[in-house]
Order: structure tokens, then C-alpha cells, then sequence
């Protein structure tokens, strides 16, 4: 039995090919993904992302706690409201799970994990408070459902039909959240376009999407929401990063704290590992269309071996296929590639991610 | 669901129109393409080779996967549609005019086995169960 959000009735009236995703019944599309992907990237859009779950944590013990279970320094998070991405590891130094940690108050900090790994997670944390923080509370808000709004124009759309917001939310810069009434309103997305992800009440999350609707947001799926991710140069849990590697090979140095003093899980394997991988950007030179998991030769491949495509696939805004890689250190930006696609060579560029950022081409 | 009358279909969701020269024109049908989604790229076989019977020969791929074509029935391809090369959402817009490749048929009998459409239509009920 698939679990549903509380917008299954509506992504179905709306005649959306329905997925198995996860273990939870979502929209893939809802007619044609290149539509969705290019109205994000030109205007606004929107997607349910209710099955990602929201996790209180409660509690006096709640900071000292964050500091040794996630990779990214807590202490970063100074002003409520304050959104974190952060790794959390296994002992070894590989990915649990990415996250966002939202610090609302010195008692109340909300992790927002993904929809794949969150039983997983819910276990692993419970673990770790026995140890770390016996007192504090844990919270899984099943009871919430996440809209998040993307595009140029997001913010000015939920202005709209949400006006009294406006002043609360105006002024929030990037990565920043605000508890408005019964909406939380976070200026956060996994698009690489500005908007807003915002928490509400499931029972009110059909009445916002429909009011989102009226003003002109398009309803936007999986699909869309995978090729406008990749674009962005963001990863993906279970394609770019799992548990068996560490945020160095996953192109996530930049969230873990070795600097301070903090003891954090994982971060004595991190300390004693060698990387020998790093995650890059390719685009295809050839015609055709990069997919995950297909083999890349490099000058390096003799001695260390041959890279792999983590996450591939068609870029709309390029017009062209575009991939994020796994490859070994010392394949320089630049550097043109091969790609094994049905037994055929194809030329493939290294580039810097993102792709595109604010609808403009990168690369 | 549009499943044409005169044309003939093969298990793995291509169409297949015998022409008066002779020929047989091939593409996917509305079923295909809908599974698939958004067009972005479509590899043809070259003119001149010999396919044998659901011999995979063609690729097309969606903005969600690649998904092989076979031959379905056996021949020298005579022609393929550069069109659709270049603008691969043709497939998508209309499946039926949006051919692939034409071939000369080497065994007519091949034709005979193929489905007509109310068997492709069974089939499609049957896929669906």
C-alpha cells in the first residue's frame, strides 16, 4: 500500500501520471515535464514535497545534540530562523542522510529529512539521543504537509494570496525562515530558483495549492523537480551520496566543520580517510543522452580507474545532456571526456556545477 | 487511446504501414510515446543495413529514459526520418505521421504474424491488468 500526501485527490484530478516513489504514491508529471521544468525556470511553479518529513526536536539538550550528531557546525546558527545544510554520517564517515536543520528557538530546532531515508532516520537519531541527549523530544510532524514554490516570480505569487506575509517575508534572504500564523515560510528550494518551501497543516495544504493554482503557478512533478535539481548542481540521495560515501567524494566538503573543536559523528574516519574521488559536472559534447551509472574514461583511468555518471540526464535549459559525475582527483575542469553509452565512446566536457542558477546557463 | 485500423503493430509498441512501393514505414505508437513522456533524442538506424526480426536498431529517448526499438519484422532500411532527428517532440505531437524508418521488407510472412489493432489493443488491456 502506497502511502499518500494529503494532496493525492488533487495531483489526480489534475490527471497527473502517478509514481511508486519511495514507497509513496507522487506525481512524476502532469502532462509534460519540459512544460513544468521551463515554467520554474521562467515563472513559477510548484511541487508537493509533503512526503519529506519534518522532525521537531524539543528540548534544552536540543543544540548540544546537533553539534555531535551532523556534520555541519550548529553553532552556524545564530539567528532563528536559520537554515542548515548539513551531512549526517555513520561512524564511517558515509551519508545518512542530507537535511536541513531550521534553529527556531534555543529549545526548538526542525530537521527536514528526506522521504526515502526517514524511518531510517527517525531510528538513527533515537539511537543517538539515548546517549547524547536522554531528555530531549522527538518529534515527526506527519501532520505537516510542504509545498515549496519556485521560480522568479514565487515570492511575488505567494504575496498574492497570502498579502499580510509580505512584510514578514520581504527581507528573508536566502536560506532564512519565518513562522507566519499557521505557515512556515522558509527561502529554501532545491531548483537553483529563487522561492519559498513552505510547512502548513495538511488539512490546509489543498485549499493553498489550489489558491497557488488560481494565481497562475504551475503544478510541477518528480520529473521536473529531478532535471531542475540536477541543473542546480544539487544532490540526490541514493544517486549522488549514500552511506558508503563520504560528503568529500559526494562534492559536499563545503558542509563539513573540521575547524572546530567539536566532536561530531563520523569525523575521525573523515580525518583518517584518503579521498580518492570528487564529484564534477560533465556535458555531453555528442549527441545523445547521459544516464546514471554509465562508466567515463579520463586521462586518469589507467592508473586510478574509470569515473562514473551519479546522476545523468537531458537539460531543458541547455538543450543538451548534462550529468554530475564521480571521478578521480585529478581530472581538471576542462579536461574532455568519454562516456561509454551502448558500447559507443561519446565526447563529454568537465565543468564547474551548477549549470544554471537564476535561469542563467552556467557552463 | 488512438490505435489506427490499417496499420499493423508489433508486441514491443512499434507501428508498421505497408506502402503501396512495397515498403514498410515504422514508428512508435501513441501508447509508446506516452510512456516515455517528453522526446529529447532519437537514434536511427543507417540507411542500408539489414535488420534481422526484432533486431534492436533504433533508440529513443525520453527526458525520463532510453527505451531500445526493434525491427519488427526484417529488412534493409531504405529511409529514415531526419525530421524527427532534429526535432525529436515530433514523436510526441503526433506518433502516427512522426515515422522512424522505412524497410524493405525480406519476409513478407513476418508481416502476416504481426498484430492488427484490435490484438494490439488486447494486448494493451492485457499490459494493463
Amino acid at each position: 500500500m502506497l502511502k499518500t500526501t494529503a494532496l493525492n485527490a488533487t495531483h489526480r484530478a489534475l490527471q497527473a501520471k502517478m509514481v511508486d516513489f519511495g514507497g509513496w504514491d507522487m506525481p512524476l508529471h502532469y502532462g509534460s515535464q519540459l512544460d513544468e521544468h521551463h515554467a520554474v525556470r521562467r515563472d513559477a511553479g510548484m511541487f508537493d514535497v509533503s512526503h519529506m518529513l519534518s522532525v521537531d526536536l524539543h528540548g534544552e539538550q536540543a543544540r548540544q545534540f546537533l553539534r555531535t550528531l551532523v556534520a555541519n557546525n550548529i553553532d552556524k546558527s545564530t539567528v532563528p530562523g536559520k537554515a542548515l545544510y548539513t551531512c549526517m554520517l555513520n561512524p564511517t564517515g558515509g551519508i545518512i542522510d542530507d537535511l536541513i536543520i531550521y534553529f527556531l528557538s534555543e529549545s526548538w530546532f526542525r530537521l527536514v529529512v528526506n522521504a526515502g531515508t526517514a524511518d531510517k532516520d527517525l531510528d538513527w537519531i533515537a539511537q543517538q539521543s539515548k546517549q547524547y541527549a536522554p531528555e530531549l523530544t522527538i518529534t515527526p510532524r506527519r501532520d505537516l504537509a510542504m509545498i515549496a514554490v519556485q521560480g522568479p516570480n514565487a515570492r511575488a505569487k505567494v504575496w498574492q494570496i497570502i498579502p499580510d506575509c509580505k512584510a514578514d517575508t520581504e527581507e528573508l534572504k536566502p536560506f532564512q525562515s519565518v513562522t507566519h500564523g499557521d505557515y512556515f515560510i522558509a527561502r529554501t528550494g532545491y531548483t537553483g530558483e529563487d522561492g519559498f518551501e513552505i510547512t502548513l497543516p495538511a488539512d490546509q495544504a489543498v485549499d493553498f495549492w489550489q489558491k497557488l493554482h488560481a494565481v497562475g503557478v504551475v503544478p510541477a512533478g518528480l520529473g521536473a523537480r529531478d532535471t531542475l535539481r540536477l541543473e542546480a548542481g544539487m544532490n540526490l540521495y541514493g544517486q549522488d551520496m549514500d552511506e558508503t560515501i563520504n560528503p568529500f567524494e559526494a562534492g559536499l566538503g563545503w558542509t563539513v566543520d573540521l575547524k572546530s573543536e567539536r566532536d561530531f559523528i563520523g569525523k575521525s574516519a573523515l580525518l583518517a580517510k584518503t579521498v580518492n574521488q570528487q564529484l564534477v559536472g560533465l556535458v555531453l559534447l555528442d549527441k545523445g543522452v547521459l544516464r546514471n551509472h554509465q562508466k567515463i574514461i579520463t586521462q586518469q583511468t589507467e592508473n586510478a580507474g574509470e569515473g562514473e555518471i551519479t546522476s545523468g540526464g537531458f537539460s531543458p535549459t541547455l538543450n543538451q545532456s548534462i550529468a554530475l559525475a564521480r571521478v578521480p582527483l585529478g581530472v581538471a575542469v576542462g579536461e574532455q571526456v568519454y562516456v561509454e553509452v551502448r558500447n559507443k565512446q561519446l565526447a563529454a566536457k568537465i565543468v564547474k556545477y551548477p549549470f544554471v542558477r537564476n535561469g542563467k546557463v552556467l557552463v | 487511446m488512438s490505435i489506427p485500423a490499417e496499420l499493423k503493430y508489433a508486441k514491443s509498441h512499434e507501428w508498421i504501414r505497408l506502402e503501396a512501393d512495397g515498403t514498410a514505414t515504422i514508428g512508435i505508437t501513441q501508447h509508446a510515446q506516452e510512456l516515455l513522456g517528453d522526446m529529447v533524442f532519437v537514434e536511427l538506424p543507417e540507411v542500408g543495413r539489414s535488420l534481422a526480426l526484432e533486431e534492436d536498431c533504433a533508440v529513443v529517448e525520453s527526458v525520463k529514459a532510453a527505451s531500445d526499438i526493434y525491427a519488427p519484422i526484417s529488412g534493409e532500411v531504405v529511409a529514415v526520418n531526419e525530421e524527427v532527428e532534429s526535432s525529436p517532440e515530433k514523436v510526441n505531437e503526433d506518433c502516427y505521421s512522426a515515422w522512424l524508418f522505412k524497410l524493405k521488407p525480406a519476409n513478407t510472412a513476418e508481416i502476416d504474424a504481426l498484430l492488427d489493432a484490435s490484438g494490439y489493443e488486447e494486448l494493451l488491456a492485457s499490459e494493463a491488468d
